[in-house]
């Protein structure tokens, strides 16, 4: 998205932020977010020629969260900037505006028009109906972080359930470590010039609608998202220069999800599915699974959650971006102390049926005082020399450990 | 109840009353303690009928061993159901600490069954229907279980008046009172009530080996639009582990006009 069409949406968001000014003493102002300092150690020395070899890669984060709030918290202004700053990859260094947008808070009704941050669905360990924003792919690979998505969001509240309309301008593209990095590919990916579907490009407008009710037990979304992939296709491309490059390729695409999590007792039942047209014959994929929480411990206060997951991909090998989830069981434990340090850890393991490689994977976060907090997080491959994608990063295993200052 | 006779002239009036409807409506000697006790219940709730919703602040008070304490800072909201087969609809959001700044807790009430609860994390902005059915873990690290800060219905328990004494310079109803709900972490709570008003003053907690687990004390109580009584300090001591929790509650809203739409879990992605 180019910077001017970026400023005319900031302008638009902030313009009611003129009108709240001359009633500020109604209105109410709020700042908060994080800083955090974190590194990562990667044991192993790196696969491919060229990339850093550090064994501890350092880095600076910041996402603070301005807040304004007027007309009884009818109205609200959110901005919420984000920079990260990387001792080793100059494309992990990067900032973005994660949100940037005002709300109102109508009669059975809401709108968003800015920068948002949007999430859909229910599983733990693939979100597969979850389409409305970009993911950041330098900041982890976990696909949890996302950029901010350019909106108009109108929200209907009725009894037959919540109706959310999205009209999207201005396309994200994913963001891709750099060549010299850890964690990619033996080939350099070139995200300088991507290619689209569409004429269009990036300017294409992007729609969605989703419904979702909870009726009981049962919580409900059923959604569709026609426009440009937020999935690329990376093409092998041959430079003039004899280099073979990935450029990345965004289709267009139709796509139309369901999530539907039971609530019963200690179980949680959960399933998203998704059909998508656009990359190639259109196929299913799914991801279904179970979270059974163990309470109070051996009469601790202790609880132990258990997941597991089955993904089922049924894409077009030849013509859909490549997923590393199509047939994958997950299974994964979480535990919570319940502590006043909010003491929790998270731990799983990804099995591929077909590769048989294992990655494996911890999260463990501690409160350490009311403003600060530790977390330590890992991923681990074995048995990955099979596997399309583990095999690239096996020996990428990597700790990474966060100390953040919350104000 | 004649045994408590005199009391103190300030609370003459209201104890008369009391009195006088508790003779009309039933025949004294008619009762026995489980119907006393259910009695008492339904007039407490009686009295807390159509203050429709309110709004508060609460600073939560954790003390540690080394006389240092967390602080924890959230925001009530909260929705009368007046159909007593529901219980009503409260929606909480955290201030501080400021790593969990954000984070908002929806829970519907139900009587016996488990409550309908939703979670929203803000770092991820995705909102998360939670399991329920343990009704008795902590509430944020403190001494306070989820099922001692939900709302109290009567249809969740079945009770016993025991008798009647003095707490402090009330006179108090003692009744017992046994969770009806399976998952409870409770055999059963002992509960101070104060003839006047019907206000908490005291419960005695017991665990499941039916022993003496927590106290709360509820104090510092404040009158809303004429009629409600609401405690604006809880104090709850765990006397099997020496922790505590001290809530404190200010800033007192009632009737703002919010509705069923303002407590769903697709407006806590709105919540703030």
């Amino acid at each position: 998205m180019t910077n001017a069409r970026a400023f005319l949406l900031l302008v638009l968001v902030f313009a009611p932020f003129s009108l709240a000014a001359r009633d500020a003493a109604a209105g109410e102002f709020d700042l908060s977010g994080f800083v955090a300092f974190e590194t990562r150690y990667f044991p192993n020395a790196p696969l491919f020629a060229g990339q850093g070899s550090a064994e501890l890669s350092p880095s600076v984060v910041a996402e603070p969260e301005f807040v304004y709030e007027w007309n009884r918290r009818k109205d609200r202004l959110t901005f919420v900037p984000f920079a990260r700053f990387d001792a080793d990859d100059d494309r992990r260094t990067h900032a973005d505006i994660r949100e940037a947008n005002w709300l109102h808070i109508g009669d059975g009704w809401d709108l968003v028009v800015g920068f948002e941050r949007i999430f859909w669905g229910v599983t733990e360990s693939r979100h597969l109906v979850d389409i409305i924003n970009q993911f950041d792919g330098v900041e982890d690979v976990d696909d949890e972080d996302k950029l901010g998505q350019p909106m108009v969001n109108f929200r209907l509240q009725e009894d037959w359930g919540t109706l959310s309309a999205f009209v999207l301008p201005g396309f994200r593209e994913r963001t891709f470590v750099d060549d010299d990095a850890r964690l990619r590919g033996p080939l350099p990916i070139d995200d300088d010039d991507p290619t689209y579907d569409s004429a269009a490009g990036e300017a294409h407008v992007d729609v969605a609608l989703r419904w979702s009710r909870t009726i009981g037990d049962w919580d409900i979304g059923l959604s569709h998202f026609h426009g440009t992939s937020r999935e690329p296709r990376l093409i092998p491309t041959l430079r003039p220069t004899g280099e073979v490059v990935l450029v990345p390729h965004y289709d267009q695409i139709d796509q139309s999800g369901l999530d539907l999590q039971w609530t019963m007792e200690a179980w949680l039942w959960k399933l998203e599915t998704m059909t998508r047209s656009g990359h190639g014959k259109r196929f299913v994929a799914s991801v279904a699974g179970v979270e059974y929480t163990l309470y109070q411990l051996f009469e601790t206060v202790y609880d132990l959650g258990l997941l597991a997951e089955y993904q089922y991909d049924g894409r077009d090998k030849a013509n859909a971006p490549f997923t590393p989830a199509d047939g994958d069981l997950f299974l994964g434990m979480r535990l919570a102390l319940n502590d006043v340090q909010s003491t929790e850890a998270l731990a799983g393991a990804s099995f591929d049926r077909t590769s048989e490689a294992v990655l494996f994977f911890v999260e463990a976060e501690r409160r350490i005082s009311d403003h600060y907090k530790v977390e330590l997080e890992g991923r681990f491959n074995f048995n990955a020399k099979n596997d399309v994608l583990l095999s690239n990063i096996r020996e990428d295993d990597f700790l990474t450990l966060r100390l953040s200052r919350y104000f | 109840m004649l045994w408590t006779w005199p009391p103190t002239p300030r609370n003459s009036l209201p104890c008369l009353l009391v009195l006088l409807i508790g003779l009309w409506a039933v025949p004294a000697g008619a009762e026995s303690p489980e119907e006393k006790g259910l009695a008492i219940a339904k007039e407490a709730d009686r009295r807390d009928l159509g203050w429709q919703d309110s709004e508060v602040d609460l600073d939560m008070t954790l003390p540690n061993r080394n006389g240092e304490s967390s602080t924890r800072s959230l925001r009530i909201q909260s929705l009368e159901v007046p159909d007593p087969n529901f219980g009503d609809k409260s929606l909480t959001v955290f201030d501080e600490p400021r790593d969990i700044e954000g984070t908002a807790f929806l829970s519907h009430t139900k009587i016996l069954e488990p409550d309908d609860q939703w979670l929203y994390l803000p770092a991820v902005k995705r909102v998360k229907r939670i399991s329920s059915v343990n009704k008795s873990g902590p509430f944020v690290g403190s001494e306070f279980a989820y099922e001692d800060i939900a709302s109290q219905e009567v249809g969740k328990y079945t009770y016993k008046w025991l008798r009647d004494e003095p707490c402090g310079k009330l006179q108090c109803f003692v009744v017992e009172q046994y969770p009806r709900y399976e998952y409870s972490g409770y055999t059963k709570q002992i509960v101070w009530i104060d003839q006047g008003e019907y206000r908490v003053m005291k419960v005695e907690f017991y665990d499941r080996k039916d022993e003496l687990l927590k106290v709360l004390v509820q104090s510092e109580y404040q009158r809303y639009l004429d009629q409600y009584w609401r405690p604006h300090r809880m104090h709850m001591d765990n006397v099997q582990t020496g922790k505590s929790t001290t809530l404190q509650f200010k800033n007192y809203n009632f009737r703002l006009g919010v509705d069923e739409d303002d407590f769903t879990s697709s407006r806590l992605k709105r919540a703030r």
